[in-house]
């Protein structure tokens, strides 16, 4: 063993020692149970001098990533809800359809796959063709927007994968549905 | 007879047994005893008891007590004393275990009335096949009884699905018994449909991620996609002959019927409408096919031409009629109507257009007629779950049949095997 190593071993002793002094104690003996106070969940706020936080850094920032995968890109809302026994895309799901739309324009080569939904209320036959025209007018307003035929088929799940799964409005609102799914 | 019938050992953990609940009974209903069958100890199965619970089942029948004495099938019977505890017939039997380790079962179907012998067999049936034999032995008393041919030893198949991610196809016997798992998947199971043979099912998995039309044969287990174009592929019906599947295919937009060959060849479209076309069916002759169509608004059952053309509209009442299903003699059809917001099963008798609610229920779903016409299988919900439930299709006699767990659904009444 070397002098050099010697020295270097007991700096980090010495570091390591430190940083023990930093951390509060405990008596064991004074530990009591902690209160319960009811009141609303306090957020830890990270500061510089949080010796314990960690600071996420994504590898592929700023180097091209997949819109698709991003989860602020608006690419990421990828299903229309429909009203009962209805088919039209509603106004306030259309930018979410234009937005697929002028990707899908720009990116001749993505497929995707609309898959249509429905609640359970009626027989399981029917509801799969109701879902069925429920992906077809997605795809028809995608079309609109210079989507090719070969980029989207359309498929249909009827009543028997719900989102919700109550037999209530709340549910069946979540069912009627049509989902975009990039293949 | 029953010899010649082989049940492979359950290559599966055996399932739960569905249980059987009788909710209605006819208003004309045949005297009965069935007394116990002379048997040797070894013998597994009760066979009397299953005799007599498929006549009570099929509601036609009133059960008298015989007793707990065994009556052997050669034994003489007082006929008078008979009558006198109020039986028109009787049926008594023997149960011997062969030196091959078979059992030789012989039954006699007496006539208290006429004092007469109505029926006499004898069978030869391995253990496993005892229930079996119990239920063609129900048959011979229903056919030689009615006049119409029994279809207690005919089968069942639907759907279970055992939790959110688990779906089964299950084939059993009429009564529930004998539950297999012929198919497992991860992924929904829909419409199962015998071929007309008994030997092979079509239906529908979303095991691909999309709804594919399969053709499965049971003994086997070999299945092969005969419909997975371009977009959804759904409601297999069989042509009579066993040739053709009618399926709904969106390969072209919406829904539409297309006729195919039975391994998925030669497709050709059938109807034409901009909206949806679903749910074929075959009329008994074979020329032409039921469907559901949303042409007029609502869904209604439509009526065309094998061949294709154009179309009639065959149900009036109420604005959602769904999932027809003819009956064996061509002459009444069955289906899903939605009035007041419950969904019932209706008959309808095509000459006279009449119709006639058969069922109690109100989430009804999927009819389907027993291979004599005499009663129909449908699913219904009994407390939020799924079960399978029967009604004789004047709506008289209804039974039901839940499994302790599951959903149960899509049922389809198999064909009488020979």
């Amino acid at each position: 063993m070397t002098t050099t190593q010697l020295s270097r071993s007991a700096l980090l002793a010495t570091a390591f020692m430190f940083a023990l002094a930093g951390c509060s104690s405990v008596n064991l003996d004074e530990q009591k149970p902690a209160p319960i106070v009811d009141a609303a969940p306090v957020t830890a706020t990270k500061t510089d001098s949080d010796p314990r936080a960690v600071a996420p850094v994504d590898a592929q920032a700023g180097r091209g990533l997949d819109p698709l995968n991003d989860p602020n890109n608006p690419l990421s809302k990828r299903s229309v809800f429909f009203d009962f026994d209805s088919f039209v895309v509603k106004s306030e799901y259309q930018p979410i359809v234009q937005t697929h739309g002028s990707y899908l324009g720009t990116n001749k080569q993505r497929r995707v796959v609309v898959e249509g939904h429905t609640d359970e209320r009626g027989g399981r036959e029917y509801n799969l063709a109701l879902g069925q025209k429920r992906a077809e007018a997605v795809k028809q307003r995608l079309m609109l927007l210079g989507v090719v035929d070969s980029q989207v088929e359309t498929v249909s799940f009827g009543e028997e994968k719900p989102r919700g799964t109550g037999s209530n409005e709340e549910a069946w609102a979540q069912n009627r549905r049509a989902d975009l799914n990039y293949r | 007879m029953c010899a010649t019938v082989f049940l492979a050992p359950l290559p599966t953990p055996v399932l739960a047994q569905l249980q059987v609940q009788i909710t209605g009974v006819g208003s004309q209903q045949f005297p009965i005893a069935i007394a116990n069958f002379q048997r040797d100890a070894q013998v597994p199965t009760e066979i009397d008891a299953v005799i007599r619970a498929d006549l009570a089942r099929s509601g036609l029948f009133k059960i008298v007590n015989a007793g707990t004495q065994p009556i052997a099938e050669n034994a003489s019977v007082d006929f008078a004393d008979w009558k006198g505890r109020g039986a028109d017939a009787l049926a008594i039997g023997t149960v011997a275990r062969l030196a091959d380790g078979r059992f030789d079962v012989r039954y006699r179907l007496l006539d208290t009335v006429k004092q007469a012998q109505l029926d006499g067999l004898s069978y030869v049936s391995t253990a496993a096949d005892m229930r079996l034999t119990a239920h063609r032995i129900a048959d011979r008393i229903y056919e030689k009884i009615t006049g119409e041919r029994g279809v207690f030893a005919t089968r069942i198949a639907y759907i279970v699905q055992t939790s959110p991610k688990s779906w089964e196809l299950h084939i059993a016997d009429a009564d529930g018994f004998n539950a297999q798992a012929a198919l497992r998947s991860r992924e929904p199971i829909i419409s199962p449909a015998w071929s007309p043979d008994g030997t092979r099912l079509a239906y529908v998995s979303f095991e691909s991620g999309k709804p594919v039309v399969y053709v499965h044969s049971v003994t086997t287990g070999e299945r092969r996609a005969v419909a997975n174009f371009r977009g959804s592929n759904s409601a297999p019906a069989w042509s009579p002959d066993g040739r053709s599947l009618a399926v709904t295919l969106t390969r072209e937009g919406n829904s539409q019927v297309f006729l195919m060959n039975a391994d998925g060849s030669n497709v050709r479209r059938l109807t034409t409408s901009s909206g949806i076309d679903t749910e074929p069916a075959f009329s008994t002759d074979g020329s032409s096919i039921y469907f559901t169509s949303d042409r007029g608004g609502g869904p209604q059952i439509y009526r065309m031409p094998v061949s294709g053309g154009s179309a009639q509209r065959v149900t009036f009442n109420g604005d959602y009629n769904i999932s027809a299903r003819v009956s064996p003699d061509g002459k009444q059809l069955a289906y899903i109507g939605r009035r007041g917001g419950r969904l019932q099963v209706y008959v309808l008798d095509i000459a006279s257009a009449q119709e006639v609610l058969v069922t109690d229920t109100a989430s009804d779903e999927s009819p389907s007629f027993a291979p004599n016409g005499r009663l129909l299988l449908y699913a219904t919900e009994v407390n939020g779950r799924g079960i399978l439930a029967s009604a004789s299709t004047d709506g008289r006699v209804r039974t039901r049949l839940s499994g302790p767990s599951g959903d149960i659904r899509e049922p389809t009444w198999g064909p009488f095997i020979k």
